[in-house]
Order: C-alpha cells, then structure tokens, then sequence
C-alpha cells in the first residue's frame, strides 16, 4: 500500500506502477461529463465563449487542480438544502465516457491523476506520460465506504449542473485505489485484455467431450 | 385485500443495503483465494467492507440502485392491479428514503422521473398465480454498468465456430464473458438462457439470477455446465474490477427454453457482486424476509 498525498509531486507520480493498491489523501475534485465538456469547450478548444460565473469558477478551480485530482463520480450528498454538505455514496462511476476529453484536461490544468472504473484509452495513456499522471481505478460500488474516506466539502462549483455532475470540492483521507495506468505508457487494462484473449482462445479450441451433444 | 405498501418498503430497504449472505459468503471464499497483497485482493476486501458497512448503517451498497425487477407470485384471489399500486408506491417511498437513487429516465427527452416511476417497465413486475395461501415477492435490484455487459448471441456463429449445441453454448458464455471484462463489477455472476426468443430469453436470463449460489442446477447436463463455465472463465485471469486475478465470476447459471425450429439464441445477463436479490413471504398476518 502506498500512501499518496495530494498535492502530487512529479517523483510520485512516476514511482508508481499498474497494479500498485494507494491510499489517497488530500483535496480533490469530482468532475464528470458536463464538467468535462464544459472545461474543454470554454477554456481548451474555446468553441463557446465564457458565459455567466464560468471565469470565476475557472480561476477558482485552477489552482485547486493543479497538481491534483479528478474523480469520476455522481455523488449522492446529504445536506442539500442547509449546505451542510455530506457524502452519503460515492463510488466511481465509468471513465471511458470522458476519454475525448481526459488529456486535454490534464494537460491544461496540470491534473495528475484520474480516478474512475473501467480504464481509459490511448489519449488518456499518452497525457500520463506527459504530464505526468496517473488513472487509478476505484472499487466499483463502493459506495458507502468511500463515502467514508471523505472528511469533508469544502465547496461546490457549478451546481446547476445538477448534483450528479457538479464539482465538488472534497477532503479526502485513504482513499482506496488502484494504479492501472501509469506514467510510463503501461496499462493494466491492455495487459489483462490481451492475457484473456490468449486463454479465450486456447478455451475455444478445446471439445466438450464430458457433455453430450 | 391487505395493504403490503409498508413490507414492500423494507424489503427495497434490506435489498438495497444488505447483500444475501450466499453472495457475501462467496465473495468471502474469493477474497481468501487471492495473493495476500494483491490488488485483486485488496478489491474484495473493500468490497467486504462496504458490504458490512452499508448493512450497519442501512445505506445503499452501491449509489446505483438499478432497475428494480419485482416478481411476485399470488395465490388466486388477489388483485394485480392493487399489488402493482402499492409496489409502485413503496418504490416512491424508498427514493424519498434515499434506498433508492432516482433511476428512471425518460429515452426521449431525457428527464429523470425523479421517484423511479417510469411506465409499465419501471419498475418491473411480474406476476403469476400459485396455488396455496402463500404470497412471495421476489425483488432484483439490477444495476446499469453490469446490465451494458450483457448479451445475445445467434447460433451458429462463425467467428467462434460455435455450433446449435451444449458445445455451442459454452462457446458463446465464454466469449460473451471474456468481453464483458471486469466492466460489470467483476467478480460477476452470469445468468444464461439457452433457446427462447429475444425476449423471453432476456427475462429469463435474470430469472435464473434468483437461484443461490450453491444451489445444484435441476437438470445434470446443465449443472456440469455450470460448473465448468465458472471453472473455465476463471481461468481467463480478468479478476475482481478487472485487476487481474483468481476470481472473475462468482457462478453462473444457466436455463434452457424452447424455442422456434429456426433460432438458437444464447442470452447472458451480467450481475455485478453487488448481487442484491431478497425475497419476502407474505402468510396471513405473517411477513417473512430471507
Ligand atoms: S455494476 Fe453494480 S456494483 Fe458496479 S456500479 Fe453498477 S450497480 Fe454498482
């Protein structure tokens, strides 16, 4: 078990390695698919001008990225109506969905790591390498016990987007996850893909004599 | 007619935050199974513990609560309509109790319906009539990341050299789960159907999901079938989320339908570990979960 604190230094990120189980530490924030075309349509690709609160926000969650996290996540939050906020389940949700999206991301806003479930893809891989960063895989439908990891909401931005896809700011201790892809272009994903595919194959060759036709 | 609005409501609540004791026994003997440090074995671990955690707190085992699939089997005499109505309102009741995410979105205009309410499917129910004075609900609360891993396979189907028999159906199990991943939340459980048509296959194939782990398969063909698949995919190392590892299912079961002269399907639903199935029997004033 490695013990990761956020913010993330670059020695960090590149000690790490697919299959290493860390426990996480510090300030993150969630973010899924409104968030991430939001982000890469107003401030990366430019194809809509900022409107309303966005470059407040932006300016806001600059600096709380950098170095940081971003957890693929649709919370469900207790406290909704006195803002006293607290997460009641908050597994991870699947990251592929953001995979036009991730490397963009990280590398505009230095982000150094990406949890979610499922894994990413080449883009996803190649800003890991350059940034340098990493995905880390969450325990699908953990819901209750990474609630529990989390301490504390600090704030929360773009709330119209509605609970599921706003960014929550939120303190964190232990969170637990898996490295499965690195900053050195491995993907735990391929390699188990590729392993599965070789014994599949060997499987389908072989009769079944046991059972009659 | 009784009103079953309240017992309907706490068996949302114990299938939503209290996985059967079969399923948690098996991801127990799977976690035991892993090399001590392994991230294969660290995921059942804290699978482990969020099941305990969310039985002592009563809160959902996983936020997404799914499509909640409802059989229940009437002694003659009882009104469909009414047990419909009060099913649909201990759903209500359970969203606003936060047992249940609200999960029913409308395909068209995408609105969520806020209360999992949502046409004649949402949620799901089936009834059928039995004899004696007995009444059960069954409930399924089927998540969405594992029901995208499902799948339907038309035989003969070349690419795998899968032929119309039991041969052929192994085929198609083991390819429908070496492509599902760890997608669904592995260690998953595979319910089958063999035969039947697109539709009845696919009910089917989460019927069969209702059986426990250790129950033997009535049909011995069958049963050695299930034995081997689970041995066999297994063996593909995909593992617990896909880490890689011992464990990939839990089980797999499997039902066999007719079917038209012309169609051999194979069907597979995938169940993620969070296999939330509970049962309540309803005898006279007498209300009983497992
Ligand atoms: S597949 Fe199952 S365990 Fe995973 S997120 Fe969906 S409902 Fe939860």
């Amino acid at each position: 078990m490695v013990e990761l604190s956020i913010p993330l230094s670059d020695e960090a990120i590149r000690s790490l390695k697919v299959g290493d189980t860390v426990a996480l530490s510090g300030v993150m924030i969630t973010g899924r698919d409104t968030v991430h075309k939001w982000m890469v349509d107003t401030f990366i690709k430019k194809t809509r001008p900022p409107q309303g609160d966005d470059l407040e926000v932006y300016n806001a969650i600059k600096p709380l990225l950098h170095s940081s996290v971003i957890y693929h996540c649709g919370p469900v939050v207790a406290g909704l109506d006195t803002r006293q906020y607290k997460f009641v389940a908050a597994g991870p949700t699947t990251s592929i969905r953001e995979e036009p999206y991730q490397g963009a991301v990280m590398d505009h806003f230095k982000v150094k790591g990406v949890i979610g479930k499922g894994g990413m893809g080449p883009k996803t891989l190649k800003a890991c390498q350059d940034v340098p960063g990493v995905y880390l895989h969450a325990i699908g439908g953990a819901a209750s016990l990474i609630a529990q990891t989390v301490k504390r909401v600090l704030s929360v931005y773009k709330y119209e987007f509605g609970v599921p896809e706003a960014m929550w700011v939120i303190e964190v201790k232990d969170f637990p996850a898996v490295v499965t892809m690195d900053a050195h272009g491995h993907s735990l994903h391929a390699e188990v893909e590729a392993h599965s595919k070789a014994v599949l194959q060997d499987l389908l060759t072989r009769p079944l004599e046991s059972i009659p036709k | 007619m009784q009103d079953l609005t309240e017992g309907i409501l706490e068996l949302l609540r114990l299938t939503s935050t209290d996985l059967p004791p079969d399923v948690e026994a098996a991801l127990h003997e799977a976690m035991q199974q892993e090399e001590p440090g392994s991230a294969a074995r660290g995921a059942l671990e804290t699978i482990l513990e969020n099941v305990e955690l969310s039985r002592k707190n009563s809160t959902p085992i996983c936020q997404d609560t799914g499509t909640p699939i409802f059989y229940v089997y009437h002694p003659a005499g009882w009104s469909t309509q009414a047990l419909r109505r009060q099913i649909e309102a201990a759903v209500v009741q359970a969203t606003q109790k936060s047992y249940l995410r609200p999960n029913s979105v409308d395909s068209l205009n995408g609105k969520n319906s806020g209360n999992n309410l949502g046409g004649h499917y949402f949620p799901t129910v089936h009834f059928q009539e039995v004899d004696g004075e007995t009444l059960t609900i069954e409930l399924m609360l089927k998540g969405g990341g594992s029901e995208n891993c499902g799948a339907q396979y038309s035989l003969p189907h070349t690419a795998l050299g899968a032929g119309r028999d039991l041969a052929g159906v192994r085929k198609a199990v083991l390819d429908g789960a070496y492509q599902a991943q760890g997608q669904g939340c592995a260690p998953g459980i595979l319910g089958v159907a063999i035969g039947g048509d697109r539709g009845s296959a696919f009910f089917t194939s989460k019927e069969v999901l209702f059986r426990k782990l250790d129950e033997p398969n009535p049909d011995p063909q069958l049963n050695e079938l299930e034995a081997r698949l689970t041995s066999e995919i297994n063996q593909l190392g995909i593992g617990p989320m896909g880490f890689g590892g011992k464990t990939t299912v839990l089980g797999v079961k499997i039902d066999s339908l007719h079917r038209l002269p012309a169609c051999y399907f194979v069907t597979m639903s995938y169940m993620c570990w969070a296999y939330r199935r509970r049962k309540m029997t309803v005898a006279g004033d007498q209300v009983k979960y497992e």
